[in-house]
């Protein structure tokens, strides 16, 4: 067990602040649990690597269609959708040093904020869909004109909608371990693990819209 | 609540408190990244497009896992859990593209004698 724990422990704590007997447990728990957090978001990129594997692949085929293809794109639409999910990230991130100082109810602020940007992204992101839809550039609505485009318009909607469902997941983690123990001052200086873990989920989520963005939008 | 006890050089209990101010001059810069990328695919580079929007995207990915990540502050094993997905991830695409391409078909999956598993694929593409 500490073979595994030490070094995490041993960076973790502060100088001047040995890890006492009933000190102990709760860095160890904050290393491990931020080291599964970790593993896990490796898996989560792993997901979406096969997905831009297929991208590679796809693009490097019919370079031509995928270049017309992603024209197609409300590119103000998957700007503003950017640019609210680097904000709300920000807020994620705010919110750690907010817990970190035991301030709970700037957690309950920031990770509002951040739930409130995912779910500003989901309109957008449900209006662009839409759009789609309505000019039959849809999975069971294909209109037979944009045939050619069903390569890049496939993995567009396999990224963009696994990523939305995270979206979705995100929102969920940041209310359950982040706002609602926050409001109940949950969080201090010497606890604070699911604040940080539930916004690495969501930085992880921005992380994965930084590469879909230009990707799909901007290079085809 | 009591107060941490300890305020030794920016270090508290159990991890790293990086100030706001920092999250803020990230946030500026990961906008300022974003609207580069935008206008230089406005530009035709040819092939070199996907690259430097790839490049960007990497540098404000790195931005993400440093600071608001906190990777910046972590240790060794956390960074080999960083790090792991991403370089299986270049296998992966560096391990397609030394091999199909290379081979004699103009088109994915289909043609060339192998299997004649795909004779219904559309042949939409590659004519430009």
């Amino acid at each position: 067990m500490s073979a595994v724990a030490h070094p995490i422990v041993d960076h973790n704590v502060p100088p001047g602040e040995p890890p006492h007997i009933h000190h102990m447990d709760t860095p160890t728990a904050y290393g491990a649990a931020k080291l599964g957090m970790w593993l896990f978001l490796g898996t989560e990129i792993l997901l979406f690597a096969v997905l831009f594997c297929s991208f590679a692949v796809m693009r490097y085929y019919h370079l031509a269609e995928f270049h017309d293809a992603s024209k197609h794109l409300n590119l103000w639409a998957g700007g503003f959708n950017t640019v609210i999910l680097l904000i709300s990230s920000f807020t994620a991130a705010v919110a750690v040093t907010k817990a970190q100082k035991g301030d709970n109810a700037g957690v309950v602020k920031n990770f509002g904020i951040s739930i409130v940007s995912g779910f500003i992204f989901l309109l957008v992101k449900g209006y662009e869909y839409s759009e789609k839809a309505h000019h039959g550039m849809f999975p069971f609505v294909w209109n037979s004109d944009f045939y050619h485009y069903k390569n890049f318009l496939g993995l567009y909607f396999c990224m963009s909608g696994l990523h939305a469902l995270h979206v979705v997941i995100g929102m969920g983690l940041l209310y359950w371990y982040g706002v609602r123990p926050a409001m109940n001052n949950r969080f201090s200086g010497k606890y604070y693990t699911p604040v940080e873990l539930g916004a690495l989920y969501w930085h992880l989520v921005d992380l994965i819209w930084i590469y879909l963005f230009p990707l799909l939008y901007l290079v085809g | 609540m009591a107060h941490s006890n300890s305020h030794s050089h920016g270090h508290e209990e159990i991890g790293h408190v990086v100030p706001e101010s920092t999250f803020l001059k990230v946030l500026i810069a990961l906008l300022v990244l974003t609207v580069i990328t935008v206008l230089a695919a406005q530009v035709d580079l040819g092939k070199w497009n996907i690259v430097g929007a790839l490049v960007i995207a990497s540098v404000k990915a790195s931005l993400v896992i440093a600071i608001f990540m906190h990777g910046k502050y972590e240790n060794r094993i956390i960074w080999t859990y960083i790090l792991i997905p991403f370089i299986l991830l270049a296998i992966m695409i560096g391990g397609i593209f030394t091999d199909d391409p290379f081979r004699s078909h103009p088109l994915p999956f289909g043609a060339q004698g192998q299997q004649e598993s795909a004779p219904a694929a559309p042949k939409a593409s590659a004519h430009h």
